[in-house]
């Protein structure tokens, strides 16, 4: 969420308004820089060095072993990736799932723009305030508490099985969790609910930033509150939501894992399983620390390609880049 | 005339639909974000039968307050509480003074080399080495069941120093050539003069990072084994799932369920999940409103100086 932002607005570049000079660096210069290497360290030790773990795809690491002590493998693990056949039917498995929820992700991307739009046209100031407010809830809370939602609701037992008991719908529980059924819509339909009301917030405030002359002389030419909407407010908002569509692209791969893991369970394991959470999987629980290595390298690539690929394009069409 | 009137009258029906249907949308846009909350609430203060059986739906039944005081009783809940209340004040304190003095050090042009740490830093927001390098390095490092894991990797945030360094920007140079001649070092001149005028934007940066940190579950799940560095998310994690397996341990033995829930503690599985949980959320959806419309225009700041 916090990149969303970040893109959307902000180039982060050093080119402040203060001048720069030049020549050989003072005491005083250096001075700062030492201020700030402690933090330099952290970034390096959690940022750059893991990027050195790499070497394990290469072999076959035992943790208890030590790097030393394991096996040279050479590119056994990224062969296996295509040559066993079970392997490679998991893989492309994980990679459809990864990219089915992706696109429906994309697909609904709409939504956050939609209900800025039609927010726009509520106007109650309190009604829009309360709506905002508690619409955006869902997204302060964490996926093991969106998991708690759902079981309290869907499962066996809970309340949405109870209901359609006490109507006389259904004699015994659906099972709404414990399927494989409709998996990749389902995990879209949560994310919609946590994810929709924040989503909208970066949509209003581009409205509020559209210039209202634009809407006077409209209204003086005639034009009604859905002209105004269709012919204005969401062609002003378009910018944005390329940008964002754009980012979203670009994380075609990272769905991460928390939602899928907890979501997770032995009967939609084989749909729910995405790229972050299959690398979990068998890397910590599976214990095969080197394939998983292998598959995430993999994924880190293909996801840093994406991001200039695209940023590529977004530089072509809109003249500026969106990283 | 008359066909004018009558096609502002239409338009002003047209309006009439579109603005009931409108708010009737966003009414249920509502009930659906707002009912699970209220939800769990109910039902963790309704007699433990009842609220088993999914029979809580509009009001308490039963109203009693036990839960409140038997989930404290529950093994690991305390110190989990503890951990949790502790990585998020202790982390969230470490990544607001280092976002607020990153920020401004990189508004200073006189640091050697500034653009190239200034890129070192924010570059990485776009790459990671994955979920396993990083696994082991973590463990490399002694920081596998280590409190300080949920502290250190969190200080350093792209984001936030972008945010700050914006903000900084915006404000007036003359500040800090005031307190240079008075005399003062780069860092009197950070704590003195610029870290007091921060505040709306540090109150971002702190919101932002004490609900990930309140809320964070994968790094106690990759990197703790150790029970005493469980957090409040973790437990209610387990919470869900042991419940999972002693009903169906139940069923699989044929179904005297009372006897292995007494057995496990005298509370239904029900009851405890919907306890915790309210004690998980209630801390976000108190401090969320207050801070709201500060953070909101935080990041609105931010998106627009840059």
């Amino acid at each position: 969420m916090v990149q969303e932002v970040t893109a959307a607005g902000i180039e982060p570049t050093a080119g402040g308004k203060r001048t720069r000079r030049r020549g050989k660096p003072s005491r005083k210069s250096i001075g700062m820089f030492l201020c700030i290497v402690p933090f330099l360290v952290l970034v390096f030790l959690f940022s750059y060095f893991p990027l050195y773990g790499w070497i394990y795809s290469l072999f076959d690491y035992k943790p208890a072993l030590g790097l030393s002590g394991s096996e040279f493998v050479g590119l056994q693990w990224f062969r296996m990736l295509v040559s066993s056949p079970t392997q490679l039917a998991e893989i492309l498995q994980v990679l459809v799932n990864t990219l089915a929820i992706s696109f429906l992700g994309i697909a609904t991307s709409i939504l956050p723009l939609a209900f800025a739009v039609f927010l726009n046209e509520v106007r109650t100031p309190w009604f829009r305030n309360a709506v905002q407010t508690l619409t955006t809830l869902p997204n302060f809370i964490s996926w093991v508490l969106v998991y708690m939602i759902a079981f309290s609701l869907f499962s066996s037992t809970g309340l949405v099985n109870s209901v359609l008991n006490d109507w006389g719908l259904i004699s015994t529980p659906i099972k709404f969790l414990d399927t494989d059924q409709h998996i990749w819509l389902t995990m879209t339909l949560w994310s919609i609910w946590k994810g929709l009301g924040w989503g909208a917030i970066i949509y209003l405030a581009a409205i509020s930033g559209i210039d209202q002359s634009l809407y006077e002389s409209a209204r003086i030419d005639g034009a009604g509150r859905f002209q105004t909407m269709w012919y204005i407010t969401i062609p002003q908002l378009m910018p944005t939501y390329l940008v964002l569509l754009l980012l979203s692209v670009a994380n075609l791969l990272n769905n991460g894992m928390e939602q899928y893991f907890v979501f997770q369970n032995a009967f939609n394991k084989e749909h729910i399983q995405v790229l972050d959470l299959y690398v979990y999987n068998i890397g910590i629980t599976g214990n095969s620390l080197s394939m998983a290595t292998a598959i995430g390298m993999l994924k880190s690539v293909i996801s840093v390609i994406l991001l200039f690929t695209v940023n590529a394009i977004a530089k072509r069409v809109r003249g500026t880049s969106i990283v | 005339m008359s066909t004018v009137s009558a096609g502002v009258h239409s338009r002003r029906a047209g309006d009439m639909i579109f603005t009931i249907i409108n708010y009737g949308v966003f009414l249920l846009l509502v009930f659906l974000c707002a009912y699970p909350f209220y939800y769990l609430i109910i039902n963790s203060v309704s007699a433990n039968d009842v609220s088993a059986l999914g029979d809580v739906r509009w009001w308490p039944v039963g109203f009693h307050l036990n839960n409140y005081k038997e989930v404290f009783h529950l093994q690991g809940l305390p110190l989990a509480a503890v951990v949790s209340v502790g990585r998020t004040v202790i982390g969230t304190a470490a990544t607001v003074l280092a976002s607020a003095f990153l920020g401004f050090m990189f508004t200073q042009s006189k640091m050697w080399a500034r653009q190239f740490w200034y890129r070192f830093i924010i570059v990485t927001m776009y790459f990671s080495a994955g979920l396993i390098p990083v696994f082991i390095i973590m463990k490399t490092l002694g920081l596998t069941n280590n409190f300080w894991v949920y502290v250190l990797p969190f200080i350093v945030q792209p984001f936030f120093i972008i945010l700050v360094k914006t903000y900084v920007e915006s404000m007036p140079e003359s500040l800090q050539e005031a307190a240079e001649v008075d005399g003062a070092n780069i860092v009197q001149i950070f704590f003195r003069v610029y870290l007091p005028n921060m505040t709306p934007i540090l109150a971002t940066v702190a919101i932002f990072s004490a609900v990930a940190q309140w809320n964070s579950f994968q790094d106690t799940l990759i990197y703790i084994t150790d029970q005493s560095l469980y957090t409040l998310q973790y437990l209610l994690y387990m919470f869900i799932n042991q419940a999972n397996s002693l009903a169906q341990a139940a069923q699989n033995s044929g179904g005297d369920l009372s006897s292995i829930i007494s057995a496990a503690t005298s509370q239904t599985p029900t009851s405890i999940r919907m306890t915790v949980s309210v004690i998980v959320v209630l801390p976000i959806i108190f401090i969320y409103p207050l801070f709201q419309r500060f953070f909101v225009k935080g990041i609105m700041l931010g998106a627009v100086k840059g």
